[in-house]
């Protein structure tokens, strides 16, 4: 793809994306994105749920349905041979782009989701005790929030919230005041879905570690932004779904440093993770297997290989340079609203925009703009306890990827400019 | 889509911008909370029964335009009604906004018709019932509250 790698400013988007970047050239890499809705051009603006899928993901789960599908590590016959050779390809293709030190250290689960439930199952409950603490963030996602509520409530451990200003950065110092002797984990998220803000995650690690505390961070909502070095974070666990980072939905990846997990108990029984079962013992399977009971899935890797790979194919600076240059384009124009209040001005900002306006509620918001082909996030972005820290039951959310517009933030903001018709 | 003046007619962008009956009602004999949980909106129904007869009904809470104008049309409708006919305009209500576009609409739900437009956009069909799901929880918990005041 193409040259120079500029960091955007807000006077020039149109220039920095010209020179940076081709988004027609990717944009035909989606097919989906060549529809029109409700007779207008689909815009998607909402890439933090779930983001649109590159044909060459498309192809690659086809082909595997096509030719290769069987199940994994149970047969000797040649598809499941191929099958299980596609399936640990894929996780060599997660451990390079997350950078892990090895293979192992992968494991395919269903989503962000489920690989911070199976930390606070596997990692979590057997350790905590009354008066011990977990440490999150205002900014959690509820999956970030809620498995930690979970375990805190069954084993009489205290959750610590960290705060944020106003602008939606999280206070770093009121962290580190957070952490002592009982901080038994911190589960931060290294980008907020709802505002945006990208954490300072090398260093919420570092302090941590200075305590020795393990560190889990969900990077569900950074992965599609930018290029992610687990060993560069220094950070114990990893979480991301496949689905938001152009792959398929059905898998995500947990990433933990090899020797916390040994450590760990399975917290799924079944197939594929145990080594023998007799009716008095059954031994567990070595990493990863020992955290993958069951048939994974296995097409779902495939995608997310793909996946993988299209991204290895872009010049990923360039791409957040078009995402930085959007995210501030988009907030500019909003600024426009006298009736439109912007939450979440934290200085690091990854590709998303979440306001409220005064004359319409988000829904509403909402619903206009999907009359005029613009796809937008309305509600609480399962955020409740940040919905309460800013004082508002919902927002609307414009989320970009690279495959995003200008033209996109025209539309949308054209479409709160009928939305103001409607309801002001 | 059909169009969104089907939905947002003047009726229901008037009810959203001037709510009645909006506000509490402290002393009223029920009272139920409801949340949609998909979005976080929720709204409080004031309800006060005697021998029978709402004669007093009131709702608070953030919405959107669709929920806050049901909720609206809803005690303007309710008002001075007998219990059973308030939970038969709720199921008619109901039938309405979940039927195919063009069946027809029951001509005994007066002004409550605004709404049938929602049934063209079923993410909104929610919205609209939360209003009625909480009179109902309101008037359900009656008995309950009948005997503990007794
Ligand atoms: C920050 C964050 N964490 C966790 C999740 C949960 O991801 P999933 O639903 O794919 O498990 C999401 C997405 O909804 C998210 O944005």
């Amino acid at each position: 793809m193409s040259s120079p790698v500029r960091r955007a400013s807000a006077e020039e988007p149109e220039a920095v994306e010209r020179r940076a970047f081709d988004v027609a050239e990717v944009r035909r890499d989606f097919p989906i994105l060549q529809q029109q809705v409700h007779g207008k051009p689909l815009t998607y603006l909402d890439n933090a749920a779930t983001s649109q899928k590159p044909r060459s993901v498309i192809d690659a789960i086809t082909r595997y349905y096509r030719t290769d599908n069987a199940n994994i590590h149970r047969g000797i016959h040649t598809l499941a041979e191929r099958a299980t050779v596609a399936y640990e390809e894929a996780r060599v293709a997660v451990q390079r782009f997350l950078n892990a030190r090895e293979a192992r250290e992968i494991v395919f689960v269903r989503g962000t989701t489920e690989a911070i439930n199976l930390v606070a199952h596997a990692y979590a409950r057997p350790l905590l005790r009354p008066g011990d603490e977990i440490v999150v963030s205002i900014l959690e996602h509820h999956s970030n929030f809620v498995p930690w509520k979970m375990a805190c409530e069954a084993t009489g451990a205290r959750l610590r919230v960290v705060p944020m200003t106003d602008d939606g950065t999280l206070r770093l110092d009121e962290y580190e005041r957070l952490l002592f002797d009982r901080t038994r984990l911190v589960a931060i998220g290294h980008v907020s879905n709802a505002l945006g803000t990208v954490n300072p995650v090398a260093d919420i690690v570092r302090l941590a570690h200075a305590r020795g505390i393990p560190v889990l961070i969900d990077g569900a909502q950074a992965v599609a932004h930018m290029a992610v070095d687990v060993r560069a974070l220094g950070c114990d666990f990893y979480a991301f779904s496949g689905h938001k980072v152009f792959g398929p939905t059905g898998i995500g990846v947990l990433y933990g440093k090899a020797d916390l997990m040994e450590r760990m108990p399975p917290w799924q029984g079944g197939g594929d993770m145990i080594s023998s079962v007799t009716l008095d013992e059954v031994r567990y399977n070595t990493l990863p297997a020992k955290f993958e009971a069951g048939t994974p899935d296995i097409a779902g890797a495939v995608g997310l290989a793909a996946a993988i790979e299209y991204l290895g194919g872009l010049d990923r600076a360039a791409a957040a340079a078009h995402e930085t240059a959007l995210t501030r384009y988009a907030e500019k124009r909003l600024g426009e609203f006298s009736d439109v209040t912007v939450f979440g001005r934290a200085r690091e900002k990854a590709g998303i925009v979440s306001f409220v306006m005064s004359c319409a509620h988000p829904h509403d918001i909402g619903t206009v703009l999907d009359g005029e082909g613009v796809a937008i996030r309305t509600g609480h972005h399962c955020c409740q306890p940040l919905m309460h820290r800013l004082g508002v039951a919902a927002t609307a959310r414009a989320s970009f990827a690279f495959y995003n517009t200008h033209e996109d933030v025209d539309r949308l903001v054209d479409g709160l400019a009928r939305v103001r018709e409607m309801f002001a | 889509m059909s169009d969104l003046r089907e939905l947002y007619q003047e009726v229901i962008l008037d009810h959203n911008k001037r709510p009645r009956n909006f506000g509490p009602l402290p002393e009223a004999n029920h009272h139920a909370e409801g949340v949609n949980p998909l979005c976080g909106d929720h709204l409080t129904v004031y309800v006060d029964v005697e021998r029978g007869v709402i004669t007093r009904v009131a709702f608070e809470g953030a919405g959107c335009a669709i929920s806050r104008a049901s909720a609206s049309l809803m005690t303007d409708a309710v008002k001075g009604k007998r219990i059973e006919e308030a939970e038969q305009l709720f199921e008619q209500f109901r039938r309405m906004v979940v039927s195919g576009a063009d069946d027809p609409v029951e001509s005994s739900l007066g002004k409550l018709n605004v709404l049938c437009g929602v049934r063209e956009f079923p993410a909104r069909v929610k919205c609209a019932s939360l209003a009625w799901h909480t009179l109902h929880a309101a008037l359900a918990e009656k008995e309950e509250t009948v005997t503990t005041e007794q």
